[in-house]
């Protein structure tokens, strides 16, 4: 029996119970469906993670304050007040991987503006700033070292921050605005960034020289945060060494003693983020590969069921000269028209409601291509295996008993 | 001197049910010949589809010699009678066993199929040629459920010589059709017959019988009679006695 008589019996018989065909095949259908609509969201979201981070500055490094033991007590970290601007001048000088530095303090607070108003967080640092978090200003200016040095109220603001104070069409430049009733003058607006993977909005914010925001809003002397950019994204490792060396140097940490700070690359986050997004990935393929499973197992019964009612058919097609493997090939070619069919209508389907997840929820979502060639060889191997036990009792079949069959 | 199409010696069947042993063929011994037409009789259980089944290559008798067109059928595997079937045999069944839902040429097209040799185009044309033979070639499109008993017994018919086989093999081929469409179906065995092709038919009926040119009574797994039908009866001539709607007296 050639391929072509193969294919034709095959699909015959699979016309004949039209309904019964395609109820199998919807389980597979959907089965392949979930896993690339599953695995499209999970490598989306790692996707877009990866370039939510490396546009924030991939060759980012952030010293923050770790929690420490002073005489068995646990200090909390916020509390901590270990970062100092002489931390920041020593690592600009002194780390030759580091390009530069800045400081980080924040607060957060409503910022006002001819009675209109709403909550913000404030942010500042030194002339470096904007260039560490690959920020820039689209009108106005950005503050000058001078306005660093004398602690100037002057800002630079979000474009939601503007929204929600001026409207869309009042010119911001020059205004004064009020955080915690400390007025600012607002130099610059900041370009739009839109949401990060988090939803959480990166244009609701204020950015000020850190010596106004430590002075006369904060009244702190110390840094939350320094924040400094490797030369490149290759020195980033280096540069984490360098930084943390000199601050346990000018903490006069020793030996085994445990670091009052931390030291962390943007490029340490990338990882973590894209394990944790694999890890998602993993998880929701599986649970849509179960699905899967469950489609095989339908195609299993129909099969089985498919024998017992074509016994008789079997027995004549013994009887005018086929081979148990003919047998088998019949069947085994039925099992897999379906599993193929009903992949390809799957994988269809799968990108199909990726793309619209991605439309609709606002969640981005990427089809990879080996998660499609897979899904296809997976649908195979499907029909292959659970088609492969009601095939072989087909084909097992004593051709009397099965003429004989009522 | 004919050729020889089937020679069996001392060919013996024995089933095993649980603790019983059933004895359903005793040590055949026959020999037919290239052209005949054998009808096979004998009471219920004697061993009839017994002996037609291992003819037909369908069974492996349990011990004993069976010679099938010079091929010794005894110690073949079961892809190798499967060829045998596929080349040398042809089979009638009592109950058609066309495929449900498959044009009669289709249902005729089928034992071909299981030849790699054949192509489509000759397929086909043996198809319709075994239709023609059997007087359906206008109903070759027609699906069984289309069909009278009849006419679905003679697709059955035009499928068993369509890959021209050395002997056709019926089991009671006639034993679901009424006697005006059995002498029919008789008619169109016997027009085969005169063409040369060998068929051996196992019928309950003596009147079926005494169409064939010979009769081999079986009882309890023994052939007890071996008949030549010396005068010989036409199917069509009976037909043209028969009132026409003989159907419903039966
Ligand atoms: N598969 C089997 N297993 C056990 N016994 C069997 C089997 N097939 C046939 N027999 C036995 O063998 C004997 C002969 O059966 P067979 O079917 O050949 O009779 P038959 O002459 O065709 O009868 P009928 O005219 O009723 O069809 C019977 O006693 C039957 O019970
Ligand atoms: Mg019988």
């Amino acid at each position: 029996m050639n391929f072509i008589n193969l294919l034709k019996i095959a699909i015959n018989a699979l016309k004949r119970n039209k309904m019964r065909t395609l109820l199998t095949m919807l389980g597979i259908v959907i089965g392949v469906a979930s896993v690339i609509a599953m695995l499209a969201i999970g490598q989306g979201s790692k996707k877009s993670i990866q370039e939510q981070v490396s546009s924030m500055g991939s060759n980012m490094i952030i010293v923050f304050p770790s929690s420490q033991m002073r005489g068995g007590v646990q200090m909390g970290s916020a509390s901590s007040k270990s970062l100092t601007i002489d931390d920041i001048e020593a690592i600009s000088k002194n780390c030759p991987s580091v390009k530069m530095a800045s400081p980080e303090v924040r607060g957060s607070g409503q910022v006002i503006y001819s009675g209109k108003n709403s909550p913000t967080t404030l942010y500042g640092g030194n002339e470096n700033y904007l260039g560490i978090k690959k920020l820039s200003v689209t009108s106005g200016r950005e503050f000058t070292i001078k306005e660093i040095q004398s602690s100037a109220k002057v800002c630079l603001a979000g474009t939601t921050v503007i929204e929600n104070l001026f409207g869309s069409s009042a010119d911001p430049i020059g205004q004064y605005i009020r955080f915690n009733s400390i007025p600012f003058k607002v130099i610059g607006v900041l370009s739009e960034k839109g949401q990060n993977t988090f939803g959480q909005d990166q244009d609701d914010l204020i950015i000020a020289p850190y010596t106004t925001v430590q002075k006369r809003v904060l009244a702190i002397t110390h840094v939350q945060t320094i924040l400094a950019s490797a030369l490149n994204e290759a020195s980033s490792p280096k540069a984490v060494a360098e930084v943390e060396e000199l601050l346990r140097a000018r903490h006069k940490i020793r030996g085994d003693q445990e670091n009052d700070f931390e030291v962390r690359s943007q490029e340490e986050l990338v990882q973590t983020f894209s394990s944790i997004s694999n890890i998602l990935t993993i998880l929701l393929g599986a649970i849509a590969g179960i699905s899967l499973l469950v489609g095989g197992i339908g195609i299993m019964n129909i099969m089985y069921v498919s024998v017992t009612e074509r016994t008789r058919e079997i027995g004549l097609r013994m009887a005018i000269g086929g081979r148990g493997k003919d047998i088998l090939l019949q069947f085994l070619t039925e099992s897999i028209l379906i599993s193929v069919f009903g992949g390809l209508i799957g994988i269809l389907l799968g990108v199909g409601a990726s793309q619209l997840v991605g439309k609709i929820m606002n969640w981005p979502t990427v089809v990879l291509p080996q998660a499609v060639v897979a899904a296809f060889a997976v649908c195979t191997a499907i029909g292959i295996f659970f088609g492969w036990y009601p095939a072989r009792k087909a084909a097992n079949l004593d051709p009397i008993d099965a003429l004989r069959y009522e | 001197m004919a050729k020889t199409i089937i020679e069996v010696k001392d060919l013996r069947k024995d089933f095993q049910v649980g603790e019983v042993t059933v004895h359903a063929l005793r040590g055949i011994n026959l020999k037919i010949e290239e052209g005949e037409f054998v009808a096979i009789m004998g009471a219920s259980g004697s061993g009839k589809s017994t002996m037609l089944n291992i003819l037909g290559c369908l069974d492996k008798p349990t011990s004993g010699e069976y010679l099938l067109d010079g091929h010794s059928v005894g110690n073949m595997s079961r892809d190798e009678r499967a060829w045998l079937r596929n080349q040398k045999l042809g089979f009638v069944f009592q109950s058609y066993n066309l495929l449900a839902r498959t044009s009669a040429l289709e249902n005729v097209e089928l034992p071909l199929m299981y030849n790699p040799k054949i192509k489509a185009k000759e397929r086909k044309e043996l198809a319709i040629n075994a239709l023609e033979t059997v007087g359906l070639a206008d109903r070759m499109h027609h699906k069984p459920n289309q069909l009278s008993g009849g006419q679905q017994q003679r697709v059955a018919i035009a499928r068993s010589l369509v890959n021209d086989p050395v002997v056709i093999l019926a089991d009671e081929a006639t034993g679901n059709l009424d006697t005006r469409t059995s002498y029919e179906i008789m008619s169109v065995f016997q027009e085969l017959n005169s063409k040369g092709k060998t068929i051996v038919f196992v019928t309950h009926e003596p009147d079926i019988a005494r169409l064939t040119s010979k009769n081999l009574i079986f009882r309890d797994g023994h052939i007890i009679k071996d008949i030549l039908v010396s005068h010989k009866t036409f199917a069509r001539e009976i037909l043209e006695t028969l009132p026409v709607y003989d159907d419903y007296k039966k």
